[in-house]
């Protein structure tokens, strides 16, 4: 059920600001959701005051040098700090994004960060995301086939057939398109969501995969795949590039292609 | 105990550093999220539009019902819709009818499977507003020289 407003515990209140070192000229205000499970408290919003000449360019950079000089309660997910992992997709500036690809340059005024949305806060930015992978775990995203592999070595693709298959394989589950989409944000209880759907559409456009019919025949459902209206906000927010609604449009058109 | 009709709820409940459990918050969405962007912007005025069309066309029921009532009724309603505010509203109307029928288009071309790239969606976007604009203008345009 949509529900417009934030629920009693989890509207967001006026936290800290932590001011810049004195002297510093070139200062950006970065303000952050925060929420600590032992604090008893509301969310709040914290100001941290970062002087962008002892920093790195990106979001990211910010984000780690709060942590070791500012604040180190701070809580994020990153890793591999150059767009492959997937960890520290957040919501930046009303838009999500990987903290690690976001140029602070590019974001006018203050910095505004909070995690990805509608979806239940662990701590500050990390976001619980089983819900959405036990989505990913019901698609089956792995390759379903009768016939044995060859004996002497793998099962081969043309050039063609393996160029179907860009586009999909290059997402890297970070979930900003998902998190994005009213849509998902309304219905994510049922409605599989933009990042699931384009893994099961990397599966069924698959020449490998004999489990078309069955991958098709599971998506069949008014929730599942249907409740996407083509809104675009996940093909407007992939920092990948991707385009999540074109993988769904495809699913949709051969679902009625396939009624011959 | 409450029933549990969302599946979420279970993701909900977390737990503190002592193992006691907390409810946890939800992170914000529209409080959060740029709803201004074209995308989102444009289908919300798609289903904004439809509803406004929908009630619009009560309106419509009631002039052809008192066209069949007789004289009375029918100046009654006549003089509702032709004064200031009536024809600001069905210039409203008109607005959010062409702008629902383009969006229409707009989703049918997508449901054909073309028309994803975000370059073609923001350019059948403008076409679509542009088109609005156009068509509201032109419809006005004959109906007041027609009814002048």
């Amino acid at each position: 059920m949509a529900t417009f407003t934030l629920p009693k515990n989890s509207t967001i209140g006026e936290g800290k600001t932590y001011r810049a070192p004195a002297g510093a000229k070139n200062v950006k205000s970065f303000k952050i959701y925060r929420w600590d499970p032992d604090a008893g408290a509301n969310p709040r919003t914290d100001t941290y005051e970062i002087d962008l000449d002892q920093c790195g360019p990106m979001v990211l950079d910010a984000l780690i040098k709060i942590k070791n000089e500012v604040d180190t309660t701070l809580t994020f997910r990153r890793s591999c700090r150059e767009g492959i992992c997937g960890s520290c997709a957040m919501n930046i500036d009303g838009l999500n994004h990987l903290a690690c690809l976001k140029p602070i340059e590019e974001v006018k005024g203050d910095v505004r960060i909070s995690p990805l949305p509608h979806m239940p806060v662990v701590k500050d930015l990390v976001p619980d995301l089983s819900q959405i992978y036990a989505q990913l775990r019901s698609i089956e995203p792995w390759l379903k086939s009768e016939t044995p592999p060859p004996p002497d070595g793998e099962r081969l693709q043309s050039k063609e057939e393996r160029a179907k298959l860009d586009g999909l394989w290059e997402c890297i589950l970070c979930f900003c398109c998902s998190t994005a989409c009213p849509s998902y944000w309304w219905n994510g209880d049922r409605y599989l969501g933009p990042a699931v759907l384009l893994q099961a559409y990397r599966w069924i456009s698959d020449s490998r995969d004999e489990a078309t019919g069955e991958r098709l025949d599971a998506l069949e459902d008014p929730f599942k795949l249907y409740r996407c209206h083509t809104i675009m906000n996940c093909t407007r927010t992939c920092p990948k590039g991707l385009n999540p609604a074109q993988a769904i449009g495809e699913i949709k058109k051969l679902m009625v292609e396939r009624q011959g | 105990m409450s029933k549990i009709t969302d599946a979420r709820e279970a993701v909900m409940v977390g737990r503190r550093s002592d193992g006691t459990l907390v409810r946890r918050p939800l992170s914000p969405h529209l409080q959060a999220y740029d709803m201004m962007q074209m995308t989102s912007a444009l289908s919300i005025t798609h289903r904004i539009t439809g509803t406004v069309w929908s009630i619009g066309l009560v309106f419509l029921v009631w002039w052809l019902c008192a066209a069949a009532a007789g004289e009375s009724a029918f100046n009654a309603v006549q003089w509702v819709l032709g004064s200031f505010l009536g024809v600001i509203g069905l210039m409203g109307l008109t607005a959010a009818a062409w702008y629902h029928t383009l969006a229409g288009i707009r989703h049918l071309y997508w449901d054909s499977g073309r028309g994803y790239d975000l370059p073609t969606t923001y350019l059948t976007g403008r076409a679509v507003l542009i088109g609005t604009a156009a068509l509201t203008a032109l419809t006005w345009l004959i109906m007041l020289i027609t009814w002048i």
